[in-house]
């Protein structure tokens, strides 16, 4: 994990359904995001985010193309290089728009569990997700469960578990949906310091032109197709 | 962190509640075994109590527990002088229905072979064995009567001395135990009228006979006692207890009986067949079959419940999936609940079962083995249902966690 870029798509294409009903939701999508780099991913709905999100968070396999992840190639065509559970486990952080949260975990055993799936052990595994819920400023919540937390809270909390194991790259689907603006942009800020600070790699898909200024570059993405805007970046 | 407990706790006011209901339904499926277990011992119990190594009987009769068996009371004497005989004792048993404040009692009533046999054998609870030859009896605590109770039986009140746990006959009616001669005074008990009607009747036939006419003072014994008549045998014992000597076979007693032609013998065991085979066959068979149907429906029901407690998980589980979480950790999640559930609902089923079953009717008897059996049977159905749900968890895919 080194050497390389954080994330490297190269003709990455997706193609949902056969015959009549065949859906090409990404078509050779090519993306490059440095280590440390925030991009934001805009596009109309129905335009293929989430598709070109969850194919390199290896959970949606593409049905052509490659990516590479921190320099190693883990995906090539419909076939997965790597356990991909494990990979994610160990590399990549999710932030989803909502139903984040395991309902029946309290919030700091939210983040625990990322942490002891990853063999720590449970004494340390809860001191340092009270730091992440500290350093997100929920700590006075962390016996809280989900349902008894606000949207923000929540997505919060999320973003802790995200960050739990220092991922190499971060992927995040309209995390701020659910948040006023003044939080959203608390929230991308976080991820920008957490990129610049680790040199994770953060995908963030996003509506909110207003937080635009936040990140280092911004990706667009219309019927499948997806290209580096160079007007959104400062 | 254990999942499983998480979860538990976390939905506890479901859990329990479902818990409770698995463990009402194995509760009624350890009750069925029980049911079962009950006809069966309650049946055998006067055989196996009474300790006998051979049973004499009215030829051709199933014996006493079957059908009527009418043997006369010296038997009791041809069987002693059979060679390898240790004991022979009278056995008399009928059940009669009564009234007791108001509400029908019916008793099975077992005549002991005075004075050999005082009831010292029985399992008292409280009071004591007979200790004269009439009038008193010893009840079994299912009868309801307290020791010192009076009850009127034919001409005569018995009084209650001594009390029994358990002993019922093979209908379930409760045992109460008299002297042979109490037992048949109580069996053939007939009203003054019927005793003049009889005497009038013998008297007529006296006069009738040639005998009669020679010597008509013969025709005067027609008023006397039934038992102080040459003419008229004596009353009927249903059969008789025979105990062999030590080292004398069974077979070999029995042989020599089996050439009587008026009665039959059988063994303890065959007579224990013999009951089990008929009288109680047609229960005993719907019971088993009862309680196989029932195990069937709560595996059915266990299998159904676990299930949809896995598929209301399914999206934490793909969301487990999602944040890299091993299968071995989402798998041990469900079987862990699967058998809590199992254990704790088992649990309750005996724990209950202990409560309720013993003011059943009748008895219901948890053997160790029903219990283990049925021990074994729920951690099956655990494992089995909760590999439906596992089946279901492996094939979430992670993405299902971002839908809905
Ligand atoms: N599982 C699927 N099966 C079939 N079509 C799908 C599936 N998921 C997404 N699509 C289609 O692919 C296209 C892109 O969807 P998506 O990636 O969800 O877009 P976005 O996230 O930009 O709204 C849409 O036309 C959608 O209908
Ligand atoms: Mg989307």
């Amino acid at each position: 994990m080194r050497n390389g870029f954080a994330i490297e798509t190269k003709g990455l294409t997706k193609v949902y359904g056969s015959g009549n009903t065949e859906v090409v939701a990404m078509s050779n999508a090519d993306v490059t995001i440095r280590r440390g780099e925030v991009a934001a991913l805009l596009g109309p709905s129905g335009s293929g985010k989430s598709t070109f999100l969850t194919a390199i968070g290896l959970i949606n396999p593409p049905s052509a193309g490659q990516i590479r992840i921190g320099g190693e190639l883990v995906v090539d065509g419909p076939v997965a290089l790597r356990d991909a559970r494990s990979f994610r486990r160990k590399f990549i952080g999710f932030v989803f728009q909502k139903s984040n949260l395991i309902p029946f975990l309290s919030a700091i055993e939210n983040v625990r569990i990322a942490l002891e799936i990853n063999a720590w052990p449970a004494a340390a595994a809860r001191e340092r997700a009270m730091e992440l819920l500290d350093y997100l400023g929920v700590a006075d919540r962390a016996d809280h469960y989900p349902a008894t937390l606000s949207g923000g809270q929540q997505q919060r909390v999320a973003v802790a578990r995200a960050l739990a194991n220092q991922p190499s790259i971060i992927l995040a689907d309209e995390p701020t949906a659910a948040l006023d603006g003044r939080l959203g942009r608390q929230v991308m800020e976080l991820f920008r310091k957490l990129a610049h600070e680790h040199g994770t790699g953060v995908v963030v898909v996003t509506h909110d032109h207003r937080a635009l200024d936040v990140f280092d570059s911004v990706y667009e993405m219309e019927d499948g197709v997806i290209r580096r805007s160079e007007s959104g970046v400062q | 962190m254990n999942l499983a407990v998480k979860d538990i706790r976390h939905n506890f006011g479901r859990f329990a509640l479902t818990t409770v209901g698995v463990g009402m339904l194995l509760m009624i499926v350890m009750g069925m075994g029980g049911i079962y277990r009950g006809i069966i011992e309650d049946a055998t119990l006067l055989v196996d109590e009474s300790d006998a190594d051979l049973w004499i009987v009215q030829r051709n009769t199933r014996g006493p527990f079957a059908e009527v068996s009418r043997v006369p009371a010296n038997l009791v004497h041809r069987a002693l002088a059979v060679p390898g005989v240790e004991t022979a004792r009278e056995f008399v048993y009928h059940t009669i229905q009564r009234e007791r404040e108001g509400k029908p009692i019916r008793i099975a009533v077992v005549g002991l072979s005075w004075p050999t046999d005082k009831g010292e054998s029985l399992p008292l609870i409280a009071g004591r064995a007979l200790a004269q030859n009439h009038f008193e009896m010893i009840a079994d605590a299912r009868l309801g009567m307290p020791l010192g109770e009076q009850i009127r039986l034919g001409k005569e009140n018995y009084t209650v001395v001594g009390i029994t746990e358990n002993m019922i006959g093979s209908s379930g009616d409760g045992l109460a135990f008299f002297t042979v001669a109490d037992a048949l005074d109580i069996q053939f008990e007939v009203p003054g009228e019927a005793v003049r009607l009889e005497r009038q009747a013998r008297y007529a036939r006296g006069t009738l006979s040639e005998l009669g006419r020679k010597q008509p003072a013969l025709a005067e014994t027609a008023f006397m006692a039934p038992r102080e008549i040459p003419a008229i045998g004596p009353r009927q014992i249903s059969a008789v207890m025979v105990n062999v000597l030590p080292g004398t076979t069974q077979q070999s007693v029995a042989a020599v009986v089996a050439g009587w032609s008026d009665v039959s013998v059988y063994t303890a065991d065959g007579q224990r067949d013999l009951l089990l085979r008929g009288p109680v066959e047609k229960v005993r068979r719907q019971i088993g079959l009862f309680r196989v149907l029932l195990t069937i429906i709560a595996a059915i029901i266990m299998a159904l419940i676990l299930y949809t407690l896995t598929l209301d998980k399914l999206h934490d589980i793909a969301l487990l999936k999602l944040i890299g979480a091993p299968n071995r950790r989402i798998l041990g999640m469900i079987l862990q609940q699967a058998l809590l559930l199992g254990i704790v609902g088992y649990g309750i089923a005996y724990v209950a079962g202990l409560r309720i079953f013993p003011g059943f009717p009748r008895r219901v008897i948890l053997t160790n083995n029903d219990l283990v059996q049925l021990a074994l049977i729920v951690l099956v159905i655990s494992v089995l249902s909760s590999a439906l749900g596992i089946w279901k968890a492996v094939r979430v895919e992670p993405n299902e966690a971002l839908s809905g």
